[in-house]
């Protein structure tokens, strides 16, 4: 994929992500005390998670589960793994070591395939622990009153999984569409909010720059602080200017890890980065590995639900315009657009009610089939679109049909008897359709309803009851 | 020597250092003797009992008093967070 | 038995009784807990100032705890397997309301919000917990003389060390100031010192006993074990810590089957295996005298109808070398939380990195910082495959060959220590110190259990133990073999 005006002519951006996801599991990854964001400082804590001596850690089997589900949705190999310690000192991290997964992690080799046709590479998917959170109080203002840092462990232990790209990403718009298609699927599959607000989706981005058309992997920069879409894109491009401009100039950058500056609008360097880090990694004596079965394996996945990727194809099988079917899954409405059109409603009438209307507190509770009436008036004529849009909100509101509301609204419906006389009149008019509602398959006449109903509420202006109309016709199509 | 004290987080003295090295020295030779192994087709053994899967249940617990004991244990609170000194750099 | 002698070993006095005797007689309403745990505070009162077994006593706990077990017995419940035993604690267990020091600067005010499995164990069956005991700090050592709060006595002779890591516990019972103790061994620390206080000691198979709440040192090779006069009390204290606890991922799920009922099985059939590298009176640091009684010993169970064989387990000098890189580097890191930030000792510094430095090197002592360096090196780049990787793998060899030499034997056996008790001071170089540890080590390595029992004095008079060792989950082969040694030496033996 190209994007323009990124890069000077001739240079192209090689960026990989490593994206941090809380999982949405009720207590912590080794320690019983519960998963939840905010509270008061220090209330979600327990002895294991404080890292107290003596305290030992046992994995928290629904968080496994999870991250089994994340490497599915992610075509990876699920296998044999085991826990190691990366070790640092750090006060927000109680046992200053931070339990992960090294040389052996629990997903490895999927790949992510993007609705613009990119497939990305996941290098690996794998299990760790959160560290807490330390907010620094700044000085009182005396010259050697350098203020200090509070620290609560509330986070310290969340289970996290650290999902790795391979640098197949080739811009800013990519990665970024990268990282919202990965929190749909989080999102999709239950596990993990995917809130980068609340920072339980966190974005690294490793940044390089090369000749386009090279092979090479040149020296890469680690972006970490990058806290929301936006920014992943800026920090990006920032990154990857520095680049082409130190290539320019005849030096290179060194590898090092950069902090996103967002107010400024750049990346720093990190501090005290003169001597690389050495992490003493070691398998962690206090767990033993985890082995999924096969069985465990095919578990997970036949509970798998349809993923974002596939439910945007089904969308658009029924006719919805890719953006569209995009948009409703994003806002998890494509199962009711789904249904909805199936159901015989208008496509595109459906769709711009996803896309304008339906953004809305309640609107998942909504059932396809009164969706289905109100856009079969709607296209009967029955209802003006602004009319449609009036009665949809306050079906959303109060559950009530699409029927109701309209007449609510001053809507009369027609007694069944003028109805019928009407609809028997125009049946004659359109005996081509009728012969298709009659003698049609499922999907033929259901359409050819949509056509009646139409031609009723056409007729009516919107005053009959679609219900009813549907009933004469079935009875109709009977005799 | 000075960098493992510094990934140790241990402030050594001159002499410490000497004497430490010197020591270790002793040490690793001994560790040295593990040479006369080969090992290379031997997979390490990180556990003497080859335990698989072991896991909890996803269930909180949660003890009001065990956490109110656990913070009583820190050397320095305030507002209910563990205080410390800036780190380095927040300092500037 | 006085001070002047050097000498306060139990000796008929009123705490001079077994744990099965005080279970019983409290049991049976014959004494009150109460009465017993006055006799063991006045002795303990009387003499520890002098052996300095404990850390912390718990005298009004433990008042207290007997009462509620008197009044179990009023009321008609049962009061548990160990009603009424006084148990003293190596001081790194977790005891709730208890500080648990380590015997380190570190964590000398350390009071934990919760109890360590075993304690809960302990405290279900009736024991009470009259004190915590003194240790080489954070368990590093084989003498007690790395202890910040000063080195615990051998009640056998008060100018020697009782051993280590867990030489308070040995002391105490050996003193009498508890029929029952519990240590750690991570690489001979509950055996060495109980062949040098002259009490039974035994390290269960890895797994099999909780490790919840014992501080970490060395976590692929710590297990909890009890010190007591006798073998049956050691069966006894054994049947009631074992068994699975999910709070421990590396703890065994297999069903527990007691060991009592086999104290009596003798060993008629039992093939013993004495491991011939550890039985040479040429290695470094071992005495004649102590190779000597491991003959005896071997003799005796040949005597009473086992089949005895030397066997050779070319990898087991090696354990040293792969234990003196595996349990620093381990420890290197189960050690870092000691920061000044959330407990412990707590330094002034500029910034964090400073307050942690200088909390950590005002904290720990000299044995502590070096294993930690050793650790930290073992496992940092370029180092990690030629140290730590490779004992991992050597660690594989020696399983291995124990398991082959196992399929012919049902238990082995070795002195425990090289030497009797020596005097303080006399092994101040670590390498010296470290040696000490070749005979217990393998078993730590391999996880397999082992037991020390009192068998004889040495060449100056001090006690002496033998080591049975065991295949993993061999508990039963193992106290077998101890109990026929224990009776072979009534009356053989001074």
């Amino acid at each position: 994929m190209s994007e323009p005006n990124q890069l000077p002519k001739g240079w192209e951006m090689v960026i990989g992500l490593e994206v941090h996801a809380e999982l949405s599991t009720a207590t912590k990854m080794f320690s019983p005390a519960r998963n939840e964001f905010g509270g008061e400082p220090n209330t979600n804590v327990h002895p294991v998670c404080l890292g107290l001596p003596g305290t030992l850690p046992v994995v928290n089997e629904q968080a496994v589960a999870l991250s089994i589900r994340i490497g599915l949705a992610l075509n990876c190999t699920v296998q044999r793994c085991v826990f190691a310690r990366k070790n640092y000192f750090y006060p927000d991290m109680p046992k200053d070591y931070q339990i992960s997964q090294y040389d052996q992690p629990l997903n490895a080799d999927g790949y992510l395939d993007l609705a613009s046709g990119a497939r990305i590479g996941i290098e690996r998917a794998h299990m760790e622990e959160d560290t807490g959170k330390s907010t620094h109080i700044g000085a009182s203002g005396r010259i050697h009153d350098a203020g200090y840092s509070l620290v609560d462990y509330n986070r310290a232990g969340v289970p996290l999984i650290e999902i790795v790209s391979r640098p197949d990403i080739r811009g800013p718009e990519q990665a970024k569409e990268y990282v919202e298609e990965l929190r749909s699927i989080l999102v999709a599959i239950g596990a993990s909010d995917g809130k980068m607000e609340e920072g339980s989706l966190r974005v690294d981005a490793n940044v390089s720059v090369r000749p386009v058309g090279a092979d090479e992997l040149r020296t890469r920069c680690e972006i970490k602080n990058v806290n929301s879409l936006r920014s992943v894109g800026r920090a990006i491009v920032y990154e990857a200017r520095r680049h082409v401009d130190l290539y320019d100039a005849g030096d290179a950058p060194r590898q090092e890890t950069r902090h996103w500056d967002e107010e400024g609008g750049r990346t720093r360097a990190g501090r005290s980065k003169e001597e690389a880090e050495d992490y003493r990694y070691f398998a962690d004596p206090d767990l033993v590995p985890i082995d999924p079965s096969p069985e465990w394996i095919d578990e997970i996945r036949r509970a798998l639900p349809a993923l974002p990727k596939e439910r945007r194809e089904s969308l658009q099988a029924v006719g919805a315009e890719p953006q569209m079917a995009a948009l409703a899954v994003t806002r998890d409405l494509d199962g009711l657009a789904l249904a909805t059109i199936e159901a015989g409603a208008d496509c595109s009438r459906v769709m711009t009610h996803v896309a304008n209307n339906l953004a809305v507190e309640g609107a998942e509770r909504l059932e396809p089939v009164r969706l289905a009436e109100l856009v079969t008036m709607e296209t009967g004529g029955a209802l003006t679109a602004t009319q449609a849009k009036q009665v949809l909100a306050e079906m959303v509101d109060t559950g009530r049909s699409a029927a109701d509301v309209a007449e609510a609204r001053g809507f009369e419906a027609m007694d069944t008897d003028e109805l019928e006389s009407l609809l028997d009149g125009i049946i004659a008019q359109h005996a081509e359709q009728w012969g298709r509602f009659t003698d049609g398959d499922d999907k033929e006449r259901k359409k050819m309803q949509g056509f009646f109903t139409g031609q009723v509420m056409k007729a009516t202006q919107g005053q009959a009851d679609g219900k009813v109309v549907n009933r004469l016709l079935s009875l109709k199509a009977e005799i | 020597m000075a960098k493992v004290a510094q990934l140790a987080m241990l402030e050594l003295s001159d002499e410490e250092l000497d004497r430490f090295t010197g020591q270790l020295d002793a040490v690793l030779d001994l560790g040295g003797r593990l040479d006369a192994f080969d090992v290379a087709d031997v997979p390490p053994t990180a556990h003497p009992y080859g335990l698989t899967n072991v896991f909890r249940a996803d269930t909180v617990e949660n003890d009001d008093d065990v956490r109110a004991e656990a913070l009583a244990a820190g050397p320095e609170i305030e507002d209910g967070r563990f205080k410390v000194p800036p780190a380095l750099g927040e300092a500037l | 038995m006085s001070a002047e002698s050097g000498h306060v070993v139990a000796d008929g006095q009123a705490t001079d009784v077994s744990v099965a005797d005080v279970a019983s007689a409290v049991r049976n309403g014959d004494r009150s807990a109460s009465s017993i745990v006055e006799d063991h505070l006045s002795r303990i009162g009387e003499l520890d100032d002098e052996i300095h077994a404990f850390t912390t006593v718990v005298a009004d706990r433990a008042r207290e705890a007997a009462t509620v077990i008197d009044q179990k017995i009023e009321s008609g419940e049962d009061p548990g397997p160990l009603a009424g035993v006084p148990v003293a604690l190596k001081d790194n267990m977790c005891t709730r309301g208890v500080t648990t020091t380590c015997s380190s600067k570190m964590l000398e005010q350390w009071i934990p919000p919760y109890d360590a499995t075993v304690v809960e164990r302990l405290s279900a069956a009736g024991a009470i917990v009259v004190g915590k005991t003194n240790l080489d700090e954070f368990a590093m050592g084989s003498s007690t003389e790395n202890s910040a709060f000063g080195p615990t006595r051998n009640p056998h002779d008060t100018d020697r060390v009782p051993g280590g890591s867990s030489g308070g516990s040995a002391a105490a019972v050996a003193a009498g100031f508890a029929p029952l103790s519990f240590g750690s061994d991570t690489g001979g620390s509950i055996r060495q010192p109980a062949s040098l206080c002259g009490v039974v000691g035994m390290k269960p198979t890895y797994g099999r006993v909780s490790r919840y709440g014992l501080v970490a040192f060395a976590s692929s090779l710590d297990q909890i074990g009890p010190f007591t006069r006798s073998v049956a009390d050691a069966a006894l204290a054994f049947d009631v810590i074992a068994g699975h606890d999910p709070r421990d991922a590396t703890s065994i799920a297999t069903a527990y089957e007691p060991v009592g009922p086999h104290l009596t099985d003798g060993v008629e059939g039992l093939r013993v295996g004495v491991i011939s590298e550890l039985c040479r009176q040429d290695l470094e640091g071992f005495e004649p005298a102590v190779v000597e009684r491991t003959s005896r010993a071997a003799e005796a169970l040949a005597d009473a109808g086992a089949k005895v064989d030397e066997v050779s387990i070319p990898s087991v000098i090696a354990g040293l070398s792969a234990y003196y890189m595996i349990a620093p580097a381990e420890a290197s890191s189960n050690l870092a939380r000691y920061d000044g930030v959330r407990y412990g000792l707590r330094q002034p510094g500029q910034n964090t990195a400073s307050m942690m430095a200088a909390s950590r090197t005002a904290g720990f002592g000299d044995e502590v910082k070096r294993r930690i360096m050793l650790g930290t090196y073992a496992l940092s780049a370029g180092y990690y495959d030629a140290f730590y990787g490779k004992a991992q793998r050597v660690r594989t060899i020696m399983i291995q060959e124990f398991e082959q030499v196992y399929q012919r034997f049902d238990v082995l056996l070795t002195p425990t220590s090289p030497c009797e008790a020596f005097r303080f001071g006399a092994k101040a170089d670590p390498l010296t110190m470290y040696y000490n540890d070749v005979c217990t080590i393998p078993s730590n390595l391999t996880g397999q259990p082992a037991i020390s029992v009192p068998y004889g004095t040495g060449a100056e008079g001090l006690p002496v133990g033998v080591q049975v060792l065991a295949p993993m989950l061999g508990e039963s082969d193992l106290f077998r073999a101890a109990a026929v040694l224990e009776r072979s030496l009534e009356g053989s033996v001074s």
